[in-house]
């Protein structure tokens, strides 16, 4: 059981509309526990489409998708997954506290034990002494250490991560980096990553998923043998740079395919954002 | 390791510059108060020492009473050995309260009650939304009569007329609030609406912990129309049904004796203008007590 894949996808497709825009083609993707596997690939490639369909927010159009041993429907419904958007979404009528405990009250913890669970969680992402603020007083980079609070505060086996830090500085989206794979290690959960960066995707991942645009397919997996844990001097090591090379070898090869196809298909683009 | 300084959205405010800042408010309160003075009393100067009229309109103590004057008949006898004008005024005043108080709050009740009804449903909205404008397009005079005739025999003795009146101010409540409700709900984010759908969240626990608190803004800026607009609705409503001891019969009252005591009438439209502002002032209030938003979210 241990070793069963948490995210398993098979032969999965997405089209939107009677049009027909295919999103996503023929992806098989396999997730093991404790892996942190990244997405990547230029706008419009579906990266945010395929975690999506995995949290089941979105239907395949055709395939499957087992998540942590059942339909992907399911594992939503026993809160199998958290999940992080590129913004915080946090709810700000809420304190910071209050916005954590959101999925701990709609699964009927009572008050002590969402206290005390929200108490680790402001712990584990260095929020203390901001739990009584309202999500409009934080800087971005600390609106988005609670909405990770949030996803990971009942332990949910999988995390997927939309763009999480795509709308921060470079200096904090490092930072954050950092203390995203701390809290990983901490938490010993599975996750799935979307981004489009390179740099970011290297240094975080076990796996990096290089995906081609229109339609979205897997052009290439990139296996990340740096070693843990990683922190800011792995960003100087050759391998690093070496890896990083190999994926934008990847991402242009994939690329290529992209220009046959010309430009004007703005449609699947705007999908893709809007989700 | 070190924080991100919060980003200074809503400072907080040292005492003494609270104090500074409701000082400020006051005293622009007066400065206004003082310049509307200066502009009635100083147009009827002008137009009374050069003889100025403007069609029919000519500025005397019948047309523009002095300010004064207005307020002093406040504290003048309502008639000959009677209680004073302010006293009488101050019952009225009460009477018109309970009734547009009531009617606020069932108005309030039933537009959020359609609004949440008609967002879930945009076979409903389509169905229903056209004649729930086409209600407000009638004339409150016209309305005001038939819901006394049809709602004053099934009130208990206790409800009797004034319970109609209650109806009429509610009937003006209703509408803002159904139509804001109904905007303020479909103003969520469908992020965070995706967000309670991973955590499988039922219908109930979103209206009620995601698309109502995100709507609260909206409602209470309908609540801030409705309110007074209960007080007019209440005003109304007295005339069809008789009623003597509101401010609606007050007016009626007074207005027949417009020649002789035009101050008593201003003096009245003086009262029912304060109880229709410190309705809007208790809805202020009850917003700044609720609404827990962003500061670019509160009007």
């Amino acid at each position: 059981m241990s070793n069963q894949a948490v995210v398993s996808l098979r032969n999965v497709t997405k089209s939107f509309g009677s049009g027909g825009v295919t999103a996503v083609q023929s992806i098989d993707l396999d997730v093991r526990p404790g892996k942190f596997v990244s997405l990547i690939g230029p706008s419009g490639c579906g990266k945010s489409t395929l975690l999506r369909i995995v949290g089941d927010l979105v239907e395949p159009t055709s395939g499957e998708v087992v998540v942590n041993g059942k339909s992907a429907r399911q594992a939503r419904l026993d809160r199998d997954y958290g999940i992080v958007f590129q913004d915080a979404v946090l709810y700000d009528w809420r304190t910071v506290a209050k916005n954590i405990a959101m999925p701990l009250e709609l699964m009927g913890w009572d008050r002590a034990r969402r206290a005390e669970r929200v108490r680790e969680m402001i712990g584990l992402v260095e929020l203390e002494g901001f739990a009584e603020h309202h999500p409009w007083q934080l800087s971005g980079g600390m609106q988005q250490r609670v909405s990770i609070a949030r996803a990971l505060s009942f332990d949910p086996a999988l995390l997927l991560m939309d763009e999480p830090f795509g709308a921060l500085d470079e200096m904090t989206r490092e930072r954050l980096n950092g203390e995203l794979l701390r809290i990983w290690e901490a938490s010993g959960s599975t996750i799935v990553f979307v981004t489009h960066s390179i740099s970011e995707a290297v240094f975080l991942s076990s796996r990096v998923v290089v995906m081609s645009p229109r339609p979205g397919r897997i052009a290439a997996t990139v296996e990340v043998d740096l070693p843990q844990p990683r922190n800011a001097d792995t960003r100087e090591e050759p391998r690093f740079f070496e890896l990083v090379t190999e994926v934008r070898d990847r991402l242009r090869e994939g690329g290529l395919d992209e220009d046959r196809t010309a430009p004007g298909e703005g449609e699947l683009v705007r999908t893709e954002e809007s989700s | 390791m070190a924080y991100a300084a919060p980003a200074p959205a809503r400072p907080r405010l040292l005492r003494s510059e609270r104090v500074r800042e409701g000082a400020l408010r006051v005293s622009l309160f007066l400065v206004v108060l003082a310049v509307l003075w200066v502009l009635w009393e100083g147009f009827r100067f002008v137009a009374e020492s050069t003889g100025l009229r403007i069609g029919q309109f000519e500025a005397n103590d019948r047309t523009m009473p002095h300010l004064h004057d207005i307020v002093g008949q406040l504290f003048e006898p309502s008639r000959r050995n009677g209680p004073l004008l302010i006293d009488v005024l101050w019952d009225a005043a009460l009477f018109t309260a309970k009734e547009a108080a009531v009617g606020f709050l069932l108005g309030a009740l039933v537009g959020f009650g359609l609004g949440v009804l008609l967002a879930h449903s945009g076979l409903l909205q389509r169905g229903f939304l056209p004649y729930i404008v086409a209600s407000q397009t009638i004339p409150i005079l016209a309305v005001a009569p038939m819901v006394v005739v049809w709602v004053n025999p099934r009130l208990p003795d206790g409800l009797k007329d004034w319970g109609a009146v209650a109806v009429i101010a509610a009937y003006l409540t209703f509408f803002p609030v159904t139509i804001n409700t109904m905007r303020g709900l479909q103003s969520v984010d469908p992020r965070a609406l995706d967000l309670m759908r991973s955590y499988a969240s039922s219908r109930w626990s979103v209206l009620w912990k995601v698309r109502v608190p995100a709507a609260l803004p909206f409602i209470f800026a309908a609540l801030k129309i409705a309110a007074p607009a209960s007080v007019v609705g209440a005003i109304i409503g007295e005339l069809p049904a008789s009623i003597q001891d509101g401010l609606g019969g007050a007016i009626l009252n007074f207005n027949q004796y417009y020649i002789t005591s035009p101050t008593s009438l201003w003096a009245t439209n003086l009262v029912a203008a304060l109880l229709g502002i410190s309705f809007f002032l208790v809805v202020l209030l009850a917003e700044k007590l609720v609404v827990r938003r962003a500061p670019e979210h509160v009007a």
